[in-house]
């Protein structure tokens, strides 16, 4: 059964097994508005939890995503090259960044569920 | 450049109207200005190029020169900025800066000769040090009036002539770079047919408290809608115009921006200007860098600040880069070294650590679809 989590940089965990998939969520997609350009990180990169590890480019600005756990990524989402809109228009589907293979499940516990993360927005103002 | 810690932002005569189109409202200049309204930069950008938006840009400066008995205007500005200002005839505009004893920019600028006054449109992180500047240099000569509350609409796009024509059909003869006094819903406005986005289309100086309701009259219309900062941004962009503060400023020269079009011819060898003797000499010499158009290959983006290399020796600075709507790729302007400028030399732009396969290019990206009559 997938769980999914939330990091305070506005990303979704979404984990399956020993593999999590990341991408931004629906408030950060809306912040960043009209993405334009999305770099993932390559299959088989080990990252460390905190990591930059993909950039995504709305037409205002270049912003990085990080590794919300340590991991070593299995998939880059390929399809956003040609169509980096998915970010905004799905941001929790097709919208995805990357895959990675879990380092330590127990990071996960760090994370928030989706009701800490909407209460986390709503401080937000 | 303004002080964002110098107190409480200043709002336009539209921010009422801004918070009820939904716009995303931030700090810019020492304004609360909407970078964009609810469908974004990249509709906005589109909707500007394809039918027609309206720009809220009643943030600029707008001052009024008028001569004191004896003098005239157009020489008193002279000593200020290289346009030729003399040979501005009633109703012509003109685009020059103002520029330093270096030959340096303190700020691009417009100005518009009525027959009676100059009307001068200054950028709004400047506009404090411009209207000193001219008060100083200009008070013996010239009544120097800050009209910092009037509002500034900019009507931009194809359809722009034809809209702003139902409130005021004299304005669709208007040619590029001309201005004019025009009525429109019952207010005295200066008309002048210009804009920042390389298309047709005009700027609206209005009376403070008719704005909102000439604006909402333009929103009313079905082929416009409202566009913010964002989109202006991208748009200037593709057009090859230059941002203050980015691609010109107090250490680069009208030569090296390759605005040299916007000096006067006479000027150059009369000079008479701030600078005029190392503008002068980078006219006759070279300069020894200049300012170019950038295509990447890829769809990464080069933003301001980011190095061109040339076989890994640093050769430039990106200036001003982001994504063109119109073309669907990545541009960028930005300084190189005059012998390594020529249109078609391969550079890299270095984004993120890596290099990144560009050419200079001519500019504009965008052809200027300018109303010539």
């Amino acid at each position: 059964m997938a769980v999914t989590k939330y990091t305070e940089e506005h990303e979704w965990v979404r984990v399956e097994g020993d593999v999590a998939t990341v991408g931004i969520t629906q408030y950060a997609q809306e912040q960043l508005g009209d993405v334009v350009f999305v770099e993932v990180p390559a299959v088989g990169r080990k990252v460390a939890k905190g990591e930059a590890c993909a950039v995504v480019e709305s037409v205002k600005a270049a912003s990085d995503i990080y590794a919300p756990v340590a991991g070593e990524i299995v998939e880059g989402n390929a399809a956003l090259a040609d169509s980096p809109g998915d970010v905004n228009a799905e941001p929790t589907g097709k919208g995805w960044f990357f895959k990675l293979k879990l380092a330590d499940k127990a990071e996960l516990d760090g994370l928030m569920d989706e009701a800490g993360y909407e209460a986390f927005v709503k401080s937000l103002g | 450049m303004s002080d964002p810690a110098a107190g409480p932002l200043k709002r336009t005569p539209l921010y009422d109207l801004h918070r009820e189109l939904g716009a995303r409202l931030v700090p810019f200049a020492g304004y609360e200005m909407p970078v964009q309204y609810p469908t974004g930069i990249l509709a906005e950008h589109t909707q500007t190029r394809t039918s027609c938006g309206l720009f809220d840009v009643s943030h600029m400066g707008q001052v009024r020169l008028t001569a004191k008995a004896g003098h005239s205007t157009a020489k008193a500005m002279e000593m200020l900025v290289p346009g030729d200002i003399v040979g501005l005839q009633p109703g012509q505009q003109r685009y020059t800066q103002f520029t330093n004893d270096q030959g340096g920019i303190l700020d691009d600028l417009m100005v518009t000769s009525t027959g009676d006054h100059l009307l001068v449109v200054i950028n709004a992180a400047c506009k404090d040090a411009d209207l000193a500047h001219m008060q100083k240099h200009l008070s013996a000569t010239c009544e120097v009036e800050p009209m910092f509350s009037r509002g500034l609409l900019a009507l931009q796009g194809p359809q722009a002539s034809a809209v702003l024509s139902r409130l005021a059909p004299q304005v669709a003869t208007m040619t590029f770079m001309t201005g004019a006094y025009v009525v429109i819903d019952g207010a005295r406005c200066y008309v002048t047919r210009s804009g920042y986005t390389g298309g047709d289309g005009y700027e609206i100086s209005t009376p403070a408290d008719q704005t909102d309701a000439i604006a909402r009259k333009l929103l009313s219309n079905p082929e416009v809608k409202p566009i913010g900062l964002g989109a202006r941004d991208s748009l200037r962009l593709e057009a090859g115009l230059c941002l203050y503060g980015h691609d010109i400023d107090t250490t680069t020269t009208p030569v090296e921006a390759v605005l040299l079009w916007s000096v006067g011819k006479e000027r150059r060898v009369q000079g008479g200007f701030p600078g005029a003797s190392v503008i002068q000499r980078q006219i006759a010499e070279g300069s020894t860098r200049k300012r170019v158009g950038l295509l990447p290959d890829g769809k990464a983006i080069a933003r301001e600040g980011a190095e061109i290399a040339i076989g890994g020796k640093i050769v430039g600075t990106v200036t001003s880069g982001g994504f063109a709507p119109t073309l669907g790729r990545a541009i960028a302007m930005g300084y190189v070294e005059r012998a390594q400028s020529a249109n078609g030399t391969k550079v890299d732009l270095m984004v993120r650590g890596k290099p990144v396969p560009a050419e200079i290019v001519p500019m504009p990206f965008v052809k200027h679809a300018y109303y010539r009559g």
